[in-house]
Parts: C-alpha cells; sequence; structure tokens
C-alpha cells in the first residue's frame, strides 16, 4: 500500500515534468475537441495521432495519447447534448436525456452534469485502478506462454460471445486480422511468408497502423461523409446559456445525482475491463441501471439528469478500465487501447506484467496521468464550453479533407513508403463497404496488434508440450482461463441450440 | 444493388480471399516438424481455414435468409450518395498516385482545393489559405521536427535549398 503510493508519487514527478504536463493538456484539448466531433471518436483520434508521438520519448508519447482517450471521453457529450447527435459511440447513451434537457433550454444544466459525472467516474476509476493493477501484474508474473495464449483467446471470445455482432462476422474479421499480422517473415524459420501477390512491400509485413487508419481514419471518413449526404449535411445545433450563476446552481442540483454517478462509475469500470465490452456497452447499461434505481424512472427521455450523468460517469471508468489489461496482462480492453498497445511496441516496450517490473517510471507516469489528465479535462471542459459548442459548427468539409491529409500521412511516416499508403487506401475503401454489411472491424484491429504475440505464444505452448493441445488445458492458470475462453465462444451455439429446442441439451456442453 | 446482393459478392469476394490466403500460407509447412513443432505456415493457414468457414456460414444465412442484412432490399449504396463518396475516394486514389509524381506538396493542395472548393463550395479566400497552410504545417511538422522525409518526386530539387537550412 505504502509503495503504492510512493511510486504513484514517482509517477507524478514524471507527469509534472513541463513537456509532459503540456502534452496532458494538449492531449485532453484535442481529446475534447475530437470527441465532440460527430464521427470522431477516441479509437479514430488516437489511430491518426499514433504518429505524431514519434518526436516524443515513450512516457510522453502514451501519456499525450492517454488524455486524448480520456478527452475525447468528456468530449462526446458535447455533441450529444447540443446536436442530439453522439459525438463518439460511447456518448449514445447520452443523447436520451441530453437532448431533451437541451431543448427544453437546460443545456447547460447538462454539459455541467456531464463534465462533474466524468470527473467523477475517472477518479473512481483511477484510484480502483491504481489499487488493482500492482497485485494483478504480480500475479500475471508467473505467466508463460500458455497463459498468454489463453488470456488473447479469452480477448477474441469476448467479441464472439458478448459482441453482439453476427459471429461468422465477427469471427472472419479476428482471423483476418491474425492472418494480416503474419504477413512478412516466418518468425521462427525466418523464410518469407504470405507475400501477397509477390509484392515486395508484404515482405515488411502490414503494421497495424496501416489497417487502424485505414479503418478508423479514411473508413470512417467515409462513413460520415455518406452520412452527410444522406442528412444534407444540416443539424440543429441547440443555445446553451452558460453564465457563472447558472453553472453554480447546476453544481448544487448534481448533489442529489451522485448515486447515478457512482454506480455507473463502478459499472463502468468492470463492464471496461472486459475485452469486447469497453466503453460504449458500460454507458448503455449504466444508463439502464440508473433508471431501475431512480425514484422517478418515468421522467427518464424526457430530461433526467440521472440519464446523462450515469452513462457519461461509466464511459470515462470504462476508459480506465480497459486499460488495466493493457498494462498488467498486454490484453487490450478496447480498439482504442488496442491501438496504444500496437504503440508501445513501436517505442520499444514490451507489454504484458514486467512492464511493471522493467519499466516502473513509464507505468507509473502513464497512471499519475490518468489523475491529471482527469482534472485537465473537466476544467478545459468547463471553462472552454462556450468554444466546444463554435467548434461544432466548423463544416465538416474543411475537417474532411484535414483529416484525410493526416491519415496518408501518418500511413506513410512509420514505413516511409507508398506501398503501405496505398494499402492503407485499400483498406479504408473496403473497411467501409464491410462495415456497411454489419462486419465488425475493431476485432480486426485488436487482432492485427494481437497477432505477433499470439503465434509465438502458441508455437511456444505447443513446442513445450510436444504438439498436445492439453497444455492449454492442465496449468493452473491457463487451464481455467482457456475454459472461459470455449465457452464465450460456443455461447452464440448454447443460445441457438436453446431458442431452437426451448429446453436445455446436456449434450450440448461438450 | 440491394444490400442482400452486397452480402453475397463480399461473401464470396471474401471466401475467395480466403482461399488464396490459404493457398499461398501453404507455401511453407503447415504440419508438425520434428523438433521444430508447428511449421512457418500453419497459424495462417488454420485462420484462413476459418475465415473460410466463416464466409461458408455467411452465405448458409444469406440462403437462409437469416439476419437484417441477409433479408435486406435496401440499396446499398444510394445513388446520391454514391457520387459523393466516389468523388472523395477517387480524389483519395488521385492524390496518392500523385504523390509519386509531383510529390506530397504538389498533390496535396490540389486535393485541398478540390474538396474544399469544390465539394464543400467554400470561399476561394479560405481555399487558398488552407490549401497552402496544411502543407507548411505539414512540412514544418513532418520534414523538419520529426525529420521524416515525405515522398517529392519532380519537384525534389525545390526543396534542397529548405533542406539545406532546415536539416
Amino acid at each position: 500500500m505504502l509503495e503504492i503510493i510512493q511510486l504513484l508519487g514517482h509517477g507524478f514527478v514524471t507527469v509534472f515534468e513541463p513537456q509532459n504536463l503540456m502534452l496532458i493538456i494538449g492531449g485532453c484539448a484535442l481529446g475534447l475537441f475530437i470527441g465532440a466531433m460527430p464521427g470522431l471518436g477516441s479509437v479514430n483520434g488516437v489511430a491518426i495521432l499514433l504518429p505524431l508521438t514519434f518526436l516524443v520519448p515513450p512516457t510522453g508519447a502514451i501519456i499525450f495519447l492517454a488524455a486524448i482517450y480520456y478527452g475525447a471521453m468528456y468530449g462526446g457529450a458535447i455533441s450529444s447534448i447540443m446536436l442530439g447527435i453522439p459525438g463518439a459511440s460511447t456518448a449514445v447513451a447520452t443523447t436520451f436525456d441530453g437532448r431533451p434537457l437541451a431543448k427544453q433550454g437546460m443545456a447547460d444544466k447538462a454539459l455541467i452534469g456531464a463534465a462533474v459525472a466524468s470527473f467523477v467516474g475517472g477518479s473512481i476509476s483511477v484510484v480502483l485502478f491504481t489499487f488493482f493493477a500492482p497485485p494483478l501484474a504480480h500475479v500475471a508474473l508467473v505467466f508463460g506462454a500458455p497463459e498468454e495464449f489463453a488470456l488473447m483467446m479469452l480477448a477474441f471470445a469476448t467479441f464472439v460471445g458478448l459482441g453482439g455482432d453476427d459471429i461468422y462476422k465477427t469471427l472472419f474479421s479476428i482471423c483476418i486480422g491474425l492472418v494480416l499480422s503474419a504477413v512478412g517473415f516466418d518468425i521462427i524459420s525466418g523464410e518469407p511468408r504470405l507475400v501477397l501477390w509477390d509484392i515486395t512491400g508484404f515482405l515488411h509485413g502490414v503494421n497495424f497502423l496501416v489497417l487502424a487508419i485505414g479503418i478508423y481514419g479514411i473508413g470512417e471518413m467515409l462513413w460520415t461523409v455518406e452520412e452527410h449526404a444522406l442528412g444534407g449535411g444540416k443539424s440543429m445545433l441547440s443555445d446553451a446559456n452558460v453564465t457563472v450563476k447558472r453553472t453554480l446552481s447546476a453544481l448544487r442540483e448534481l448533489a442529489k445525482t451522485w448515486r447515478a454517478t457512482v454506480m455507473g462509475s463502478f459499472l463502468g469500470y468492470f463492464v471496461g475491463i472486459l475485452p469486447a465490452a469497453g466503453a460504449t456497452p458500460g454507458s448503455l447499461m449504466a444508463y439502464g441501471l440508473a433508471k431501475q434505481i431512480s425514484s422517478e424512472p418515468e421522467k427518464f427521455g424526457n430530461g433526467a439528469i440521472e440519464g446523462v450523468c450515469a452513462p457519461e460517469a461509466a464511459n470515462n471508468a470504462a476508459s480506465t478500465g480497459s486499460m488495466l489489461a493493457l498494462v498488467t496482462l498486454g490484453i487490450p480492453g478496447s480498439p482504442t487501447t488496442a491501438i496504444l498497445l500496437g504503440g508501445m511496441v513501436i517505442w520499444g516496450l514490451e507489454p504484458g506484467p514486467r512492464l511493471f517490473t522493467d519499466h516502473s517510471e513509464f507505468v507509473w507516469g502513464l497512471i499519475a496521468s490518468l489523475y491529471a489528465a482527469n482534472l485537465f479535462s473537466l476544467l478545459i471542459n468547463i471553462a472552454f464550453i462556450p468554444v466546444f459548442i463554435k467548434v461544432l459548427k466548423t463544416p465538416f468539409t474543411i475537417l474532411a479533407p484535414v483529416i484525410f491529409t493526416l491519415c496518408l500521412i501518418g500511413g506513410y511516416a512509420p514505413t516511409q513508403d507508398m506501398h503501405d499508403v496505398w494499402l492503407m487506401v485499400v483498406f479504408g475503401i473496403v473497411g467501409y463497404l464491410m462495415r456497411k454489411l454489419d462486419y465488425p472491424l475493431a476485432p480486426a484491429v485488436l487482432a492485427i496488434v494481437l497477432g505477433p504475440l499470439a503465434e509465438p505464444a502458441m508455437r511456444q505452448s505447443l513446442i513445450i508440450s510436444e504438439g498436445s493441445l492439453m497444455i492449454f488445458f492442465e496449468r493452473t492458470y491457463a487451464g481455467p482461463i482457456m475454459v472461459a475462453a470455449l465457452i464465450l465462444l460456443f455461447l452464440p451455439l448454447f443460445k441457438i441450440i436453446y431458442d431452437r429446442m426451448r429446453k436445455p441439451q446436456p449434450e450440448a456442453a461438450e | 444493388m440491394t444490400v442482400r446482393t452486397a452480402e453475397l459478392l463480399m461473401a464470396i469476394m471474401m471466401g475467395t480471399f480466403s482461399i488464396y490466403l490459404m493457398v499461398k500460407s501453404a507455401e511453407l509447412p503447415i504440419g508438425w516438424i520434428e523438433e521444430e513443432g508447428p511449421g512457418g505456415g500453419a497459424w495462417p493457414f488454420w485462420l484462413s481455414t476459418i475465415m473460410l468457414v466463416s464466409c461458408g456460414g455467411i452465405l448458409f444465412n444469406w440462403f437462409r435468409k437469416n439476419g437484417p442484412i441477409a433479408q435486406s432490399t435496401r440499396t446499398y449504396i444510394e445513388s446520391h450518395v454514391l457520387g459523393d463518396v466516389a468523388a472523395v475516394t477517387c480524389s483519395l486514389i488521385v492524390t496518392v498516385a500523385l504523390f509519386s509524381f509531383i510529390g506530397i506538396y504538389g498533390a496535396l493542395p490540389l486535393f485541398l482545393v478540390f474538396y474544399i472548393r469544390y465539394m464543400g463550395k467554400h470561399s476561394w479566400l479560405l481555399t487558398s489559405v488552407l490549401a497552402v497552410a496544411i502543407p507548411v504545417v505539414i512540412f514544418y511538422f513532418f520534414e523538419i521536427t520529426l525529420k521524416i522525409i515525405l515522398p517529392k518526386g519532380i519537384t525534389e530539387p525545390l526543396f534542397l535549398p529548405l533542406y539545406k537550412i532546415f536539416l
């Protein structure tokens, strides 16, 4: 306990270095902007901006990206409330009551409620994070290759079992990500492998950023171009009357929402830890829970402030939760953290439990930066509400070319090969076409990041066991994890059988 | 084209791609090698097999008309949307193609002018300011600060004096 506080103190020393502090403030402001713009969320921001972080050391880079992640969770609420369009998928639940409040002329109350709830959610989860992470990392230190592989299987299985998308499409998405990560060279024999169409550009593999920027940059923008063409690009911006007096009275009113906010925070945090879940389902679940525990559930949907606070607290808490598995186990809990994991590999850090011992400064710097980012996001958010509302008026036809430009250059920068830029454009277009058919794409991004870690883990395990798959089931930690993964993997199948038979089938357990 | 037709075409395309990946993986040993463990092609081969099976599943659902996509008779991309999406996509492809010939600093301003002026219908003043300012910021950030040299094509000689000053 004392040791943790001491380490956290060291983390704060890192955070308060002028450069890092600037990165946090800049990251929060940028994240708020990205979150506020409809069509852009934390994952898009982190993917597009990752190449810019090559400039600073790893600690600075992750602090900056984590601040963007955090800021975006705050910012998502702004367009949910003001435009009725979620600024990011994580803020969908915020529209349910935020929009009615804005229509009733209480946009300022909703915005402040969202900001304060985000702060509470962030604070609770970051404290939980601080005390959960070191023991978890300690347990994970004994993990070998079979455990690592089992954990990754669990991450993929949650997408299939709990992702809610078409099972075949989810499976396809996971496998294509894993196969793309195998392009280049066989790590063990050193032979060229999967050099598609014998194009030499594939010899250096498919960089995860090429896929991530392709899908979350170019594909997402094409998607938004379509939405604009469908909606005529017109939306109704509400007015917000923000004065000091109104702000103070709004803050006083928030006292009665504490129950919803705190519940949302805890729920969001634990949902966030699950690999496939993340902030979007976390916030939706928190909304549902807040409605259930409320004494006036009929007010929900017509402008209940609790309906804004609970999901906003949950999405911030979930974003912290998803980082827990990232830094302790090396398993990302959300698409955004998957990209952060890829970044860590680029910066030369090996993700996994050893991070805590080998790169203690990095980990504690990151944890301390979450405290700071949370506070700065709140301050910047409340202080600049009018500015962010103006930002929402930025025409899409100016924002889009700037983002496309960043994507094209961001795709070129890591390897400095035009082949990658072409590949990124192809991924963007194909990704857009697949998304229109409800193919989930987040699993592919997670898979291309985890692929280079999963394959050696599996091959090493099989070498240890001389080819027996039982190694994944016989070991103390790997066994239960693998069984859980298999249950999740076959969960949709059980459901189908159950629905067909209307009674549980004992044979289906095999 | 309806969503249902698009679903069929996509599944067939991805299925074919999976078969290609399986064949390509099989260029390396996909079985067990004594003392070495699984061959280098095994991992991608079996994953591509799962991809193929998944495509089979998608096709099965398509024939059985299971799920909203397989039943949908909506148009896959509405014609008035198609124009915008195609214009953006083509402009991106042309821009990337031009990178290698007239360089980033030749292609980017053209792309920005196209997008801001013709897609966005903004004023010439705003268009020209952005078409100049964005490439300048990019040059400063990537080439000077990050020392990442971006492709310049035939415009390379024009940058030699700038390299002398900054690099």
